[in-house]
C-alpha cells in the first residue's frame, strides 16, 4: 500500500499514539506520521476527529479512525497477512479487552494524578497503582505462560496497552519519587517491561524518560502561565 | 446449547445487565440469570470478578467474563446469528467509537445531573445536552445505529433514551429535546418500542420508585 494511503495524527510524548505505531510496526505498515503542534491542533485533526479533537487519528485512505484501542483492533482487522495482535480464541481475546479496558479506565488515571496529589490522596493513588501492577503481573504470569509478553512469543494486545505506558510510569517515579514497579513485588512486570521496550515495533517509537520529563515540565508551565482553556 | 453453560448475574435496575440480556435475547441464548444483591454480593460474583466485584458477569462454560460492552462483543463472535457488529472493519471501528463514547461522555454527564444540585447540575445538565446531539450525529441520519436493524451500539446507548427520561422527569429539566434532538429522540422510541427490547426491561413503575429513592441519597 503506498506510504500516504496511511496517515498517523499524533505527538510523540502521547502513550496512545504509541500504541497505533507500534501495531503499525508489527503489521510492517508504512504510513506518514504527522506530528501535531503542542498546544494547537491542525485543520486536519479537527476535521477527523471532531468529537474529541485529540491524538491519535489513523487516517486510512479518506477514513478517519479514532481512540487508540479501537485503532489498534482496527489495524488487526485489516492487516491480517502481519502477526496477530489480537488472540484467535474468543475468549482469550475478551480477556485482552479486558485488561487493556482496565489499564484505561482504573490503572492509568490512578497512576497520572499520582505527581499532581499530596499527602493521604497521594498515598491512595500510589496503592491503587501497586495494586493495579500486582494484578497485572499475576495476569502476566497466567497469560505469558512463561515466555516473554502477555501475548507470548510476540507482543499482543495487552502488551500494547500496558508497555505504551512505561514511559509515563518511569516519568511519574522519578519526578514523583515514588517506587512503583518493584522488582521485589512484581518481578515478571520488571522483566516483561525491558523485552518490551527491546522488541524492534516498539524501540524506535518509545520516547526516552528524560524527554518526557522535559516535556512533562514543559506541559506544566504551559498550564500555568495560559489563560483558562476553553474549547 | 444448553441453558446450564450460559449464566448472567445481573441487578435488575442495572442498564449494564440489561444491555447483556438484550444481546443473549437478539441471539436466541439460552442462559440461567442470577440476581445479584449488591449490598450482599455473592462470593460466586467475587469469585468471578475479583478486579471490579461487579456485575453484569457472564460465564461461559465456567470461564467468567466482565464489562459490559466486552461480554458484548464476545456474545457476537460467538454466537453468529442475528450479528450486532458489522463485517467491515471501519464500520466496527465507528461502532466501537460511539459505544465508548455513551460509556466516556453520556454516562456521566447523566450521573452529574442526576447526583448534583445548583450550578454543577446546570453545567452537567448542558455537558448532557451537548453530548446527546453529539451521539445523534453517529446516527447519520439512519433509523438504528446498525441501519435498518438493531446493532452493537443501539444495545450499548439505547438505554439512556428510558434512564435520561426518568432523570429529567425526576429533576425537573428535560435531558432529550425532541426539538433539538429529533433523530435522537425517534431513535430511542423506535428502540425502546421493539417487543424483545421491551420484554428484557424491568417493570416501569418499579424502576422509576426505586430511582426516586436513590435521588433522595443526594
Amino acid at each position: 500500500m503506498a506510504k500516504n494511503d496511511v496517515k498517523l495524527l499524533g505527538i510523540w510524548a502521547s502513550p496512545f499514539v504509541m500504541r497505533a505505531r507500534i501495531s503499525l510496526n508489527i503489521k510492517s505498515v508504512n504510513y506518514e506520521f504527522l506530528e501535531e503542534t503542542v498546544g494547537s491542533k491542525s485543520e486536519l485533526l479537527l476535521q477527523s476527529n471532531p468529537v474529541h479533537k485529540k491524538v491519535p487519528v489513523l487516517i486510512h485512505g479518506d477514513k478517519p479512525i479514532c481512540e487508540s484501542l479501537v485503532i489498534v483492533q482496527y489495524i488487526d482487522e485489516v492487516w491480517t497477512s502481519g502477526p496477530s495482535i489480537l488472540s484467535a480464541d474468543h475468549y482469550d481475546r475478551a480477556i485482552q479487552r479486558f485488561w487493556a479496558a482496565y489499564l484505561d479506565d482504573k490503572w492509568f488515571p490512578a497512576m497520572r494524578r499520582i505527581r499532581g496529589a499530596q499527602g493521604e490522596e497521594r498515598q491512595e493513588l500510589v496503592d491503587q497503582v501497586v495494586e493495579g501492577l500486582a494484578l497485572l503481573e499475576e495476569a502476566f504470569g497466567k497469560y505469558s505462560k512463561g515466555k516473554a509478553f502477555f501475548g507470548g512469543d510476540q507482543i499482543g494486545f495487552i502488551d500494547i496497552a500496558f508497555g505504551s505506558l512505561l514511559g509515563w510510569l518511569r516519568v511519574t517515579e522519578k519526578v514523583g519519587e515514588v517506587k512503583l514497579l518493584d522488582e521485589a513485588k512484581t518481578p515478571g512486570l520488571v522483566k516483561w517491561a525491558d523485552c518490551f521496550c527491546a522488541d524492534a515495533a516498539v524501540k524506535s517509537v518509545m520516547p526516552e524518560t528524560e524527554k518526557l520529563i522535559e516535556f512533562s515540565k514543559f506541559l506544566m508551565a504551559k498550564m500555568k502561565g495560559a489563560p483558562s482553556p476553553k474549547n | 446449547m444448553a441453558e446450564d453453560s450460559v449464566k448472567l448475574l445481573g441487578y435488575w435496575v442495572s442498564p449494564y445487565s440489561l444491555k447483556v440480556k438484550w444481546a443473549l435475547k437478539l441471539k436466541g441464548i439460552q442462559y440461567q440469570y442470577v440476581e445479584e444483591d449488591l449490598q450482599n454480593k455473592s462470593p460466586m460474583l467475587l469469585q468471578y470478578n475479583p478486579v471490579y466485584k461487579k456485575i453484569p458477569v457472564l460465564v461461559h462454560d465456567d470461564k467468567p467474563l466482565a464489562e459490559s460492552l466486552i461480554i458484548l462483543e464476545y456474545i457476537d463472535e460467538v454466537w453468529k446469528q442475528n450479528p450486532l457488529l458489522p463485517i467491515d472493519p471501519y464500520e466496527r471501528a465507528k461502532a466501537r467509537f460511539w459505544a465508548k463514547f455513551v460509556d466516556d461522555k453520556c454516562v456521566p454527564a447523566l450521573m452529574a445531573a442526576f447526583t448534583k444540585k445548583g450550578e454543577e447540575q446546570e453545567r452537567a445538565v448542558k455537558e448532557a445536552h451537548e453530548n446527546f446531539k453529539i451521539l445523534e450525529s453517529g446516527l447519520e441520519g439512519k433509523r438504528f445505529f446498525g441501519g435498518e436493524t438493531i446493532g452493537f451500539v443501539d444495545i450499548a446507548a439505547g438505554w439512556l433514551g428510558c434512564w435520561a427520561q426518568m432523570t429529567g422527569e425526576i429533576i425537573g429539566i428535560k435531558l432529550i429535546d425532541a426539538e433539538t434532538m429529533p433523530l435522537l429522540d425517534s431513535w430511542f422510541q423506535d428502540f425502546l418500542g421493539i417487543p424483545l427490547i421491551k420484554e428484557c426491561m424491568p417493570p416501569q413503575d418499579k424502576l422509576l420508585e426505586h430511582i426516586k429513592e436513590l435521588h433522595k441519597k443526594f
